[in-house]
Formats: structure tokens, C-alpha cells, sequence
């Protein structure tokens, strides 16, 4: 049962790259500057899923706080740049 | 801080179920984003991730170390409550960002005038402001 366990980390951890690696196509080929903030979003969900199962890999939980710092700053720096898109400016 | 050889095997099972179902739907997201045709589509995708995937993968590894320290580990619902929080915040900026910009270049075909809901303004607005085309 440890080996399924094993290879079902394994199966998640090429899932999320897998993932990040579509987000980084739509990020580069992406044909507006808002596809490119949503792909760049995901790319930081992913970021923060791939900290989670390498913390399940390892048996730690530094990768939890990792996990939970990427979170917020993906989540500010998501709004600034979808702002910055909207109003051209951020502080008004 | 044993690692995966104290997990027992009523523990393994769902652990690993659960990550194959997040890790295949996270996959299935990222797959939409890049597979969709238009924007309003693509923002459908990253909302299953964030959503299912990131709820899948969150419960598994708060059961992994629940069994594994053999005590209650529930911060990873800290994780889960902002993303459950800050998911529609994005999407709605991000989609409003869109929405804006496609009326503001005067994109008839990219969906933003769908529904009749926002019309795109007969002459251009030049005096507003980040104006770009």
C-alpha cells in the first residue's frame, strides 16, 4: 500500500508540472495581456498545489508555509496586475 | 515525522486516492486554459482547478498528516478558506480588466458584448484614462 502511495505522489507531482507547463505555453503564447495574468494566476495555484504534494513527498510542513505564502502573494499580485490592466494605474 | 512508511494501509488508500483525482483534475483545468478558444472561455478552466483540485489536494494532505503525527492537523484549511475567498475576487477583477479592454478597443467578435449587456460606446472614449488600443 505504500508502494500505491508512492506512486500516486508521483502521479500528482507530473500531474502539476504537466499543468504549470500548459499555464507557461498560455503565458507565453498567450494573444491578449489579460490571458496572460490569468495564465500567470494558475501558474501560482499550481506553484502553491506542486509545495503541498512535495510536502506530502517529504513529510514535512515547511512546505505548507511555502505553500500558504505563495497564496497570498500570488493573490496580490494577480489583483495589482489585473487592476494596473484595467486603470492603467494602480494607486489612484 | 516518520514519512511514508507509517502511513497505514486504511490511510494510503484514500490519500492516494485523492491525489490522483486532484492531481487529474488540476491537469484537466490547466488543459482548458490552454485548449479554449476564446478568453471568456479560458476562464473557466483555472476556476476547476482552484476550486476541485486544490479541495482534493488540500484533504489529502491534511489526512496524510493527521495519520502520520497521529493529532488533528487542520491548517491547511487555512489554504482552503482564502482560496475559497480570493477565487471569485479574481476571476471578477481579472474578467472586468477583460471586459473593459475589449470594449475600450472596440472588439466586436471577442465576446464581451455577448447578451447585450455592455454595448460597446459609439465613438472612441479618448480621454480615458490608460487608454490603449
Amino acid at each position: 500500500m505504500q508502494t500505491l502511495l508512492e506512486l500516486a505522489i508521483g502521479y500528482a507531482l507530473v500531474c502539476v508540472l504537466v499543468a504549470m507547463a500548459f499555464c507557461a505555453v498560455r503565458l507565453l503564447i498567450g494573444p491578449s495581456a489579460h490571458d496572460r495574468v490569468l495564465a500567470l494566476d494558475t501558474l501560482w495555484m499550481c506553484g502553491m498545489l506542486l509545495a503541498l504534494v512535495l510536502g506530502i513527498r517529504f513529510g514535512t510542513q515547511v512546505y505548507f508555509e511555502a505553500a500558504i505564502l505563495i497564496a497570498l502573494v500570488g493573490f496580490v499580485s494577480t489583483i495589482a496586475m489585473a487592476k494596473f490592466l484595467m486603470r492603467g494605474e494602480l494607486i489612484e | 515525522m516518520k514519512g511514508i512508511e507509517s502511513i497505514p494501509a486504511w490511510a494510503a488508500l484514500p490519500v492516494a486516492l485523492l491525489l490522483v483525482l486532484g492531481a487529474s483534475i488540476i491537469l484537466t483545468g490547466a488543459l482548458g486554459l490552454l485548449r479554449l478558444p476564446t478568453f471568456y472561455q479560458r476562464m473557466h478552466g483555472p476556476a476547476i482547478t482552484i476550486t476541485l483540485g486544490a479541495g482534493c489536494l488540500l484533504l489529502a494532505s491534511m489526512l496524510y498528516f493527521t495519520v502520520e503525527q497521529s493529532r488533528l492537523v487542520i491548517h491547511e484549511l487555512i489554504i482552503a478558506i482564502f482560496l475559497l475567498l480570493t477565487a471569485p475576487v479574481v476571476a471578477m477583477t481579472i474578467m472586468r480588466a477583460a471586459v473593459y479592454r475589449d470594449l475600450r478597443a472596440r472588439k466586436h467578435d471577442a465576446g464581451a458584448t455577448a447578451g447585450n449587456v455592455y454595448v460597446i460606446p459609439e465613438e472612441p472614449d479618448d480621454s480615458a484614462p490608460g487608454r490603449r488600443s
